[in-house]
């Protein structure tokens, strides 16, 4: 198991008793009274096609990602992004590292933006904390699902590469870049200013890209396109589902200095969270120590 | 009143005092070029050059342009920053000319009654008088006519030189371009071997200076006099805020990048009339450099990078042997990448696996 997987695992346990220490240092502390869950929409159960996210290559050349049949059990995911005033709680409890967001020019609440995928886990782990629930990143195709009819994934086309010479792809994609491209608009927007899609979800797909847990991998395939001869996991780098996917290093928190497969770079990274199913036993822990420790 | 143009234009009128001695001079030696062929040839926008001939087929001629002076806001990048553009026929950078050794250039420049500022030319290829500085400022609404002798062959900026601490703030906002003056027998290598281009492609490279706000986003002018102020104590900091090939970000990129294909032979020219820079094309060569531009010296072979020193303009002369997306970069890449100065070539043909292979695709380590 990749080390960021068990690292998330075990979140859950080690967010309750970080909460019950903070609560024991700090008494009557009332952060955890300013913090209500964020509210979600529940996402069905369901099966999807879905290309996977990485580099696959046959021979060195590169292919579209085999598309495998997967079932994703329901989840409930946060209906907007983390919010840029959420993520200044964060802060301003110690937990979080200031985003690198502009000024919006909206009065308007705006999503975070500005943030790398440390700061989304580092989030997770604090609201976790101060709602008693427990929350983390979507994978890719839990964002996939919950994008519904707005999932683009990698828009490349495939046609025509010739297998003697590189260049053959190299210019056809950068081709499909050009057309890709679009005007940049990195000014945060109010929420729902991108309306919400067919599930519920708002503001998919808009100037703000969101960080998965998915890893990227490297995969060589077999002469069929779809056998693995050999997979190589990088967990530094994750993916990001939006308008169109794009794969950054952790630390990075700004999407123009990232890679993007095809099309402009994403104007803003930011992110939502799934809500694990309750956890009573160790939620009801807290509200008890939280009763014990102040209330 | 006195206002903020008022004061950039009082300049202009120190400037012809000083402009009138030489101009007399000048009219005393008249010479006779009425037997010479004149040709008017029409200038097209960068990166691309008007057709040509690589070695002259007559003699010395009379080669007439027009540029006319447009100031206007241009965008400069992909997140809308502007500049207040100051360009010698709409385009930054100004046209590229080409005429050969022993030809005379007539060029007509226009400033008219919509631009806000008094515009010259000083040809880095012309002899005396400031480069022509000296005797073609204009005011808004007027025009003037300059000829001057291409005596020496290579590629020689020119640019906007009005006055003090005009002149570097006018060829910061664009006003620099470049003419190419051939050897009247074409290139040639150390031996005297000709050396010929199928294409001809000008890169101009450009250092802006914006100034920003106190929340650190780049300020919009009206006009340039609006943004002269906040722009000098940016300009006198030396760290340009963009540096960018052809005006913009991006400009010779995507749909706009240079073509080419494999065997094909391309000259590359590149100006900078401000800064330093050092040309490198990623993947590629230069077979053959005139790192100062000038023909009369033998050209450098097989250069990685070449140097282009403020202030002129490089020639670099290459043939494609391999097919692919070429990125031709300003090698501080700092520069390249975060600043703006890469431009593309798109690249089509056949590969050659003899000068390079993917022996192993990118895979796991084995383990033994
Ligand atoms: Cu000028």
């Amino acid at each position: 198991m990749p080390w960021h997987i068990a690292e998330t695992a075990a979140g859950g346990v080690a967010a309750v008793a970080l909460s019950i220490a903070a609560l024991a240092t700090h008494g009557s502390d009332r952060i955890a009274d300013a913090v209500t869950a964020p509210p979600t929409v529940v996402i069905e159960a369901t099966r999807l096609a879905f290309p996977e996210p990485g580099e696959f290559l046959l021979d060195g050349r590169p292919m579209p990602a085999p598309v495998r049949s997967a079932d994703v059990p329901t989840f409930a995911i946060m209906t907007h992004q983390v919010g840029l005033a959420d993520y200044g709680r964060c802060v301003a409890a110690g937990r979080c590292t200031a985003a690198d967001a502009a000024a919006p020019r909206s009065a308007r609440a705006v999503p975070v933006t500005g943030v790398s995928h440390f700061d989304a886990v580092a989030y997770a782990a604090w609201l976790g904390e101060v709602t008693g629930a427990r929350w983390r990143l979507p994978s890719a195709l839990e964002a996939a699902v919950m994008a519904g009819e707005r999932f683009s994934a990698e828009t490349f086309s495939d046609a025509a590469d010739d297998p003697k010479n590189p260049a053959v792809a190299w210019i056809r994609r950068y081709r499909d870049e050009g057309a890709a491209r679009r005007p940049v608009d990195p000014d945060p927007k109010p929420f729902g200013t991108y309306g919400i899609n067919a599930l519920g979800v708002a503001d998919f797909g808009g100037n703000v890209w969101e960080w998965t847990s998915t890893c990227y991998v490297r995969v060589g395939l077999d002469t069929d396109r779809v056998t693995e001869r050999s997979r190589t996991e990088n967990c530094r780098v994750h993916v990001l589902e939006g308008r169109h996917r794009a794969i950054m290093s952790d630390f990075v928190r700004d999407g123009r200095s990232g890679g993007c497969a095809v099309g402009t770079p994403p104007d803003n990274l930011g992110f939502r969270l799934v809500r694990e199913p309750g956890r009573p036993l160790l939620a009801r822990l807290t509200h008890r120590a939280a009763a014990l420790f102040g209330r | 009143m006195f206002t903020r143009r008022q004061a950039l234009i009082g300049v202009v009128a120190a400037s012809l005092l000083a402009a009138l001695p030489p101009m007399t001079a000048a009219m005393a030696g008249e010479i006779d070029l009425s037997a010479l062929p004149r040709e008017r040839i029409a200038l097209v926008a960068p990166p691309f050059v008007h057709a040509h001939e690589q070695v002259a087929t007559t003699g010395p001629r009379v080669i007439e342009y027009t540029m006319t002076i447009e100031e206007k806001t241009v965008v400069i990048d992909d997140e809308g920053t502007t500049l207040q553009g100051m360009t010698f026929n709409g385009s930054i950078p100004g046209p590229m000319m080409v005429v050969h050794q022993g030809d005379y250039v007539e060029l007509t420049l226009v400033n008219p009654e919509t631009n806000s500022l008094p515009h010259n030319i000083d040809f880095h290829a012309a002899t005396g008088g400031l480069g022509g500085g000296a005797l073609t400022l204009i005011n808004p609404g007027e025009q003037t006519t300059l000829r001057f002798k291409a005596t020496r062959s290579g590629t020689f900026v020119y640019h906007c030189a009005p006055e003090g601490a005009m002149i570097p703030w006018h060829v910061v906002s664009g006003m620099s371009g470049t003419i190419m003056v051939l050897p009247r027998d074409g290139l040639k290598d150390e031996n005297g071997k000709p050396l010929r281009y199928e294409k001809v492609f000008y890169v101009g490279e450009n250092d802006f200076y914006i100034p920003r706000d106190e929340a650190g986003n780049f300020i919009s002018y009206e006009s340039p006099g609006d943004s002269y102020a906040d722009t000098l104590p940016v300009m006198r900091g030396l760290i340009p805020t963009h540096v960018v090939f052809n005006g913009a970000k991006g400009a010779l990129t995507g749909d706009n990048a240079m073509t080419s294909r494999v065997g094909e032979t391309v000259l590359i020219v590149h100006s900078q009339a401000n800064r330093d820079t050092r040309p490198h094309l990623i993947g590629g060569h230069g077979d053959y450099v005139w790192e100062e531009g000038k023909f009369d010296n033998p050209p450098m072979k097989d250069l990685e990078t070449w140097f282009i020193r403020g202030g002129s303009a490089g020639a670099a002369l290459y043939t494609f042997l391999q097919p692919g997306i070429y990125a031709y970069v300003n090698h501080n890449l700092i520069e390249a990448v975060e600043l703006g100065a890469t431009a593309h070539f798109v690249v089509e043909g056949e590969w050659d696996d003899d000068l390079m292979k993917q022996v192993a695709a990118p895979g796991p380590i084995p383990v033994n």
